[in-house]
């Protein structure tokens, strides 16, 4: 080809040369995921009974919302108008599967999440309305709603409702990390997103990020508390994580065995992007580092008791490399998938910005604020009856 | 001599008419178009596009027209120009390429003497199943009752997730306006009896506007008499940019 | 379940009606008007995009005035041509022809546009090698570009 574009191999149409969705359109499904996950850890505790994890449960519901909250910023930067984006909830187009999904968010976060934390903190907040002064008290007062009954009969109720709430919570949870893998999966211009596992795979890597998430939280906060690591409840974390991991690693490659096999038309472009732009990314980060490494160190724990010191070490580094790991995975969904030409026949590059709206800098910022939001809740809804955090 | 009421009118309705009538009649004669956009009836007409390869000489005059018609920012298209040169022994993998879109032109590439070669004009398809418009999450846009799919700039939130759907590549990010912008099939000269002014500038006619609810429309001796392609005819997006004699290289 | 235990509740039910219909309320006063009536768009941007302004003017336009030129052209070999592939967008010179003057292309940058000789495109076309056929020379020395033909 005479006419060199920099950053292009081959060809590509003329408008699909530059990147339409950033290092923030990663960051989106990743959050939602985190949220996903969480979530899903807190209705073990509350549904299906595992009382190992349920010092985990609030702690759980807590991270949920702090990354919920985040989670529609990184779109807001991205769009090109976002003082536009509440059209999506005036003139939602039935047919979009993004549309639908502002609509699915809305429901986790109002019905779901926030009333889910409000039923099973009531008690607290109504006592913390009375107890403390100024600006905190005024918070907990509003949050009351005016009612200050904790009376057994009240409380009775508040815990059928929440475990109603959780039940609906868990396809809800589903929903939500799902409908972002069908926003991709839908696409049927894009061979590398078109799938219909695609949905499948994003739920359960989802629920891999977010135990993974609040396995590491856990563990932090515990430890700027001063307080003992409850094994057991680390254990069983560890445990749900390997058994969801061994799932979500079975489907990856049961959708990468389907297109190595039936090699279709896409696919020698898409295998040669693999091997080469993406090989870090998807080879080493995801697959090697973010997925084998962590089962090895959660499966050896599986099979061998450990003492306890080792299994901690091995449980933390196994979360750390899983969220890295499940980054990369949605940097390859995203990014791998405007990697290529739809003509099948070029490449180009992604270089990310730094300081601009849509750039690293941005999106670390994005990364920081849950956790801080999560220190703000954390003193605001305490998990623990002893004290706060 | 007095003029009564009724005469007066008479005349000047027969004035009014007459006048009328000539201003047709020389709008026939002349075949000048019939300028009054407030007489277009979208319902009447079903907009597309006819493409005869063979003819396409790879001038890109039409890239150069587009833009200048409808202001399209440098390193965008709306339309564009690509070359394709197939070796008899690589039938699966063409060279390709579109330099600035073909817009000043393509250089001469003499480097695969025994390729057949040859230059395919693309353009949004207006599709009648469109991909794009489906994913739009708040409906800004959409396809327009004469088959034209169009952005409504004031209203497009700039998520770009159409662009990702459009399986063509035709959709881009306005940078000055940070709204998605695409072919309007020249919505504005359409609608005025004009045609597209990549249409209008084509010197062998390979390019050609298709009504395709005009019974007279030259469109349907086009689809009886030649073999006829879309593009991506798999994913079923209801395209209506037909392609005469299109080879399976072409992406 | 005693309705004064759930009182707080319904408390949150109000909340969540207010919102309703603070939100019905926005979306009442916010949405474009017509929306809907054609499909899910506005229908008024039909209209936006119908007033666009036209820059080319069409050669039946430029043969209105230059009736000459165009029966010279429409006898030659370049008929089929419009007048603005060569000589650009004239919707304005129509308007004010002394204000807005219509390009006078040079013949040596533009007619290679078309008839420089190239492999892609089609056999029966007219076309040279311009370094062999004319060298340094103008096209115009010897063709008349509205009727090319010697």
């Amino acid at each position: 080809m005479n006419h060199v574009i920099p950053g292009v191999d081959g060809f590509m149409y003329p408008n699909e040369v530059e990147l339409q969705w950033s290092l923030l359109i990663v960051l989106y499904p990743y959050i939602t995921g985190l949220v996903a996950g969480a979530f899903i850890l807190a209705s073990l505790a509350r549904v299906f009974k595992v009382k190992e994890v349920q010092p985990t449960y609030r702690l759980a519901l807590l991270t949920a919302l702090a990354f919920l909250l985040v989670a529609p910023l990184p779109l807001q930067l991205h769009l090109g108008h976002p003082e536009r984006s509440f059209e999506m909830y005036l003139t939602p187009h039935r047919t979009s599967a993004m549309a639908m999904f502002g609509f699915v968010y809305l429901w986790y976060l109002l019905v779901v999440l926030l009333m889910e934390i409000w039923l099973d903190y009531r008690k607290e907040i109504v006592l913390l309305s009375r107890s403390t002064h100024g600006l905190r008290r005024f918070i907990y007062r509003v949050l009351t709603l005016g009612s200050q009954d904790i009376s057994e009969g009240s409380l009775r109720v508040d815990d059928r409702v929440g475990y109603v709430i959780t039940i609906i919570g868990i396809p809800s949870a589903f929903l939500l990390h799902g409908y972002v893998g069908f926003i991709f999966g839908s696409i049927k211009a894009n061979p590398w997103w078109s799938t219909p596992l695609m949905p499948v795979v994003f739920i359960f890597s989802a629920m891999v990020s977010g135990i993974a998430l609040v396995l590491l939280v856990y563990e932090a906060v515990t430890r700027l508390r001063g307080q003992k690591i409850d094994m057991p409840c680390l254990d069983a974390i560890a445990k749900y994580l390997f058994y969801v991991f061994v799932i979500d690693f079975s489907l990856e490659m049961l959708d990468l065995v389907h297109r190595i096999y039936e090699s279709d038309e896409s696919f020698r472009t898409l295998d040669f992007m693999v091997h080469t732009r993406m090989w870090f990314s998807e080879v080493i980060l995801q697959i090697c580092l973010g997925t084998l490494l962590p089962l090895v160190l959660l499966g050896i724990n599986q099979i061998v008791k450990l003492p306890d010191f080792r299994r901690r070490w091995m449980y933390t580094l196994a979360g750390i490399m899983t969220l890295i790991g499940i980054f990369a995975m949605r940097w390859n969904v995203v990014i791998g998938g405007q990697l290529f030409s739809k003509s099948f026949l070029g490449y180009t590059t992604y270089k990310v910005e730094f300081a601009t709206r849509e750039g690293l800098l941005p999106a670390i910022g994005l990364l920081i604020l849950p956790v801080l939001i999560l220190i703000v809740l954390l003193k605001l809804f305490p998990p623990w009856e002893e004290q706060e955090a | 001599m007095e003029v009564t009421r009724r005469e007066a009118l008479e005349t000047a309705g027969k004035f009014i008419i007459l006048s009328g009538a000539a201003r047709v009649a020389f709008n026939e004669l002349h075949g000048e178009p019939v300028a009054d956009p407030e007489k277009y009836t979208a319902a009447e007409h079903w907009w597309g596009m006819t493409i005869d390869i063979d003819k396409c000489i790879g001038c890109g005059k039409c890239v150069e027209a587009c833009a200048a018609e409808n202001g399209v920012p440098d390193g965008y298209f709306r339309t564009w120009i690509e070359r394709y040169r197939v070796a008899d022994n690589e039938p699966d993998n063409p060279h390709v390429d579109s330099p600035n879109g073909g817009k000043d032109g393509f250089p001469v590439l003499n480097d695969m003497p025994d390729a057949k070669s040859f230059f395919v004009p693309k353009l949004c398809n207006h599709c009648a199943d469109s991909p794009c418009v489906q994913a739009c999450p708040v409906g800004a846009t959409f396809e327009s009752p004469d088959g034209v799919v169009l952005v409504d700039q004031t209203y497009c939130i700039g998520c770009r997730y159409c662009i990702q759907a459009c399986p063509y590549g035709c959709r881009y990010l306005d940078p000055r306006k940070n709204v998605v912008d695409k072919c309007t099939l020249c919505y504005h000269r359409i609608t005025k009896g004009l045609v597209t002014a990549c249409v209008e500038v084509c010197p062998t006619s390979s390019r050609q506007l298709a009504d395709l609810k005009n019974p007279k429309d030259p469109v349907h001796k086009f689809m009886r008499e030649n073999h006829v392609e879309v593009l991506k005819p798999h994913l079923a997006t209801g395209a209506k940019v037909f392609y005469k004699d299109m080879d399976e290289a072409v992406r | 379940m005693r309705f004064k235990d759930s009182e707080h509740l319904v408390r949150l039910a109000f909340v969540f009606a207010a919102g309703l219909v603070l939100f019905l309320a926005v979306r009442h006063a916010i949405v474009p008007k017509g929306f809907g009536e054609l499909g899910h768009y506005r229908p008024g941007a039909l209209k936006d995009i119908a007033a666009l302004p036209v820059k080319f003017a069409g050669r039946t336009t430029c043969e209105a005035c230059h009736d000459e030129v165009a029966k010279v052209k429409n006898e030659g070999k370049h008929a089929g041509l419009s007048c603005e592939v060569c000589h650009g967008p004239a919707a304005a010179h129509t308007q004010d022809p002394t204000e807005h003057a219509v390009n006078k292309p040079d013949p040596k940058v533009l007619c290679v546009r078309c008839h420089e000789a190239d492999p892609a495109r089609p056999k029966s076309f007219p076309q040279v090698v311009s370094k062999d056929h004319a060298g340094d020379v103008s096209c115009a020395e010897c063709h008349k570009p509205h009727s090319p033909k010697l």
